[in-house]
């Protein structure tokens, strides 16, 4: 790894100070940032550690909405009482993240600002259709996830905090990549009362994506079968020694009938 | 250079290091501490697990700048008084270990699943809490076995930081 400069700023402004120098990266809980230097893909020159600044942890029910701040490590998300009766189903995607370890130190705005194309996060956030709220503006989930590793967030924005409207009904279907309990393919379906949203993580070559056919399909009729003749066009879903695109498409039939019939179960 | 200061196992301790440091380097190359040992180097194998506020974490994916101001317990910070932790101890009565390099991180983990879900821990409990730990030599059988018996051990006992 290279060196750098390390700053450890106790409030937002301070921390948006060092963001104005060149080559200036937000370290939040580093789960991936610190490998991704380690193997000299990253150098920033200057690192800033948000672990300090005040504000940014914590998880409350605010109305219809569940707010998580970005500094909310993965194990507090999989452990907490307000989030598993708000949505289960967020408890059991952040339980599902990377090992105990792991989820001691990665963070839910860190998972977000990465957008890795397999992460967990961002097929909960762009199905509860949550909002991302940074240190400068509040930004819906369809417009936030803009690429792979690609964000709308700007060069001195940092993400504080994450709302979740929360739904009638959600799941998470996730089939691990079993070495890197990353998703090979993940499906988030949300049941709301203005209707259904499907989210895919793992498998989209731009990210995580949403199926509007199963959309349609179950905000018609919420079952199992509504989704099954609905096909998944492979040519823009990646394939590489972990699964083809044709596999992965398929999965996400799968995935997603599995998320509709575990919603349908659940009271 | 980056001052940090850190209590291990119980004492103070602060070193002038480069920011790039590692949690694991530090405790390894500046404070002797070789208990804690690199396995893979990417996060994935777990032999680097340490206590930091009492959570288990990877200390090759902390820098040790990161952990200024913590508390850090590592597998030379849980024995007492030359008498081993009980989960040390179960590992020895168990068979837990062959070549034993993949142990400490094995002991610390499996101390921070029993400090979170309890002294009753089933198979399936245990091996999900092994996820980020990898053993080459055992098939893990025994590991698991020494993790039941060591969390039951604990019970009443004084809980590692």
């Amino acid at each position: 790894m290279y060196d750098f400069s390390f700053h450890r700023p106790a409030d937002l402004a301070s921390a948006e100070g060092y963001l104005k120098a060149a080559e200036a990266k937000l370290l939040a809980g580093g789960q991936t940032l610190i490998p991704t230097m380690k193997q000299r893909l990253a150098a920033p020159k200057h690192l800033v550690d948000l672990s300090n600044v005040a504000g940014l942890t914590g998880i409350e029910r605010k109305g219809r909405n569940l707010v998580i701040g970005a500094m909310t490590r993965h194990a507090e998300v999989a452990g907490s009482g307000v989030v598993n009766k708000a949505i289960p189903a967020l408890g059991l995607l952040a339980e599902g993240i990377g090992d105990p370890a792991v989820r001691n130190r990665g963070t839910i705005g860190g998972s977000l600002a990465n957008n890795d194309p397999s992460a967990d996060y961002p097929a909960a956030c762009l199905a509860l259709d949550a909002t991302i709220i940074t240190n400068k503006r509040e930004i819906g989930a369809d417009e936030f996830f803009t690429g792979l590793f690609e964000t709308a967030l700007g060069a001195d924005e940092i993400v504080t905090r994450v709302s979740f409207p929360v739904p009638i009904k959600a799941a998470y279907l996730k089939f691990p990549n079993p070495a890197s309990r990353y998703a090979l393919v993940g499906v988030f379906v949300a049941k709301d009362t203005d209707g259904v949203r499907v989210a895919v993580t793992g498998a989209g070559e731009s990210g995580v994506f949403r199926v509007p056919a199963m959309e349609r399909a179950l905000s018609k009729k919420f079952s199992a079968k509504a989704v099954e003749g609905i096909k998944i066009d492979p040519s823009t879903l990646i394939s590489d020694i972990h699964g083809s695109a044709a596999y992965r498409a398929h999965l996400v039939g799968v995935l997603a009938r599995r998320a509709v019939e575990t919603i349908a179960k659940t009271k | 250079m980056p001052k940090v200061n850190l209590t291990v196992n119980g004492k103070p301790v602060s070193a002038d290091i480069e920011a790039r440091t590692l949690l694991v380097t530090m405790l390894r190359e500046t404070l002797k501490l070789t208990g804690t040992h690199v396995g893979c180097d990417t996060s994935q194998c777990g032999a680097c697990v340490v206590h930091v506020d009492g959570k288990a974490v990877k200390s090759c994916t902390m820098l040790a700048v990161q952990a200024d101001g913590a508390r850090v317990v590592t597998i030379e910070g849980l024995a007492t008084d030359g008498t081993l932790h009980p989960m040390q101890e179960a590992f020895r009565e168990n068979h837990g270990l062959q070549c034993g390099f993949c142990t400490p991180g094995m002991i610390m983990t499996a101390v921070d699943l029993v400090n979170r879900e309890g002294n009753e821990l089933d198979e399936h409990a245990i091996r999900e809490g092994l996820e980020g730990n990898l053993c080459r030599c055992t098939g893990y059988h025994n590991i698991v076995k020494s993790i039941a018996a060591g969390a039951r051990a604990m019970k009443g006992k004084r809980r590692a930081a």
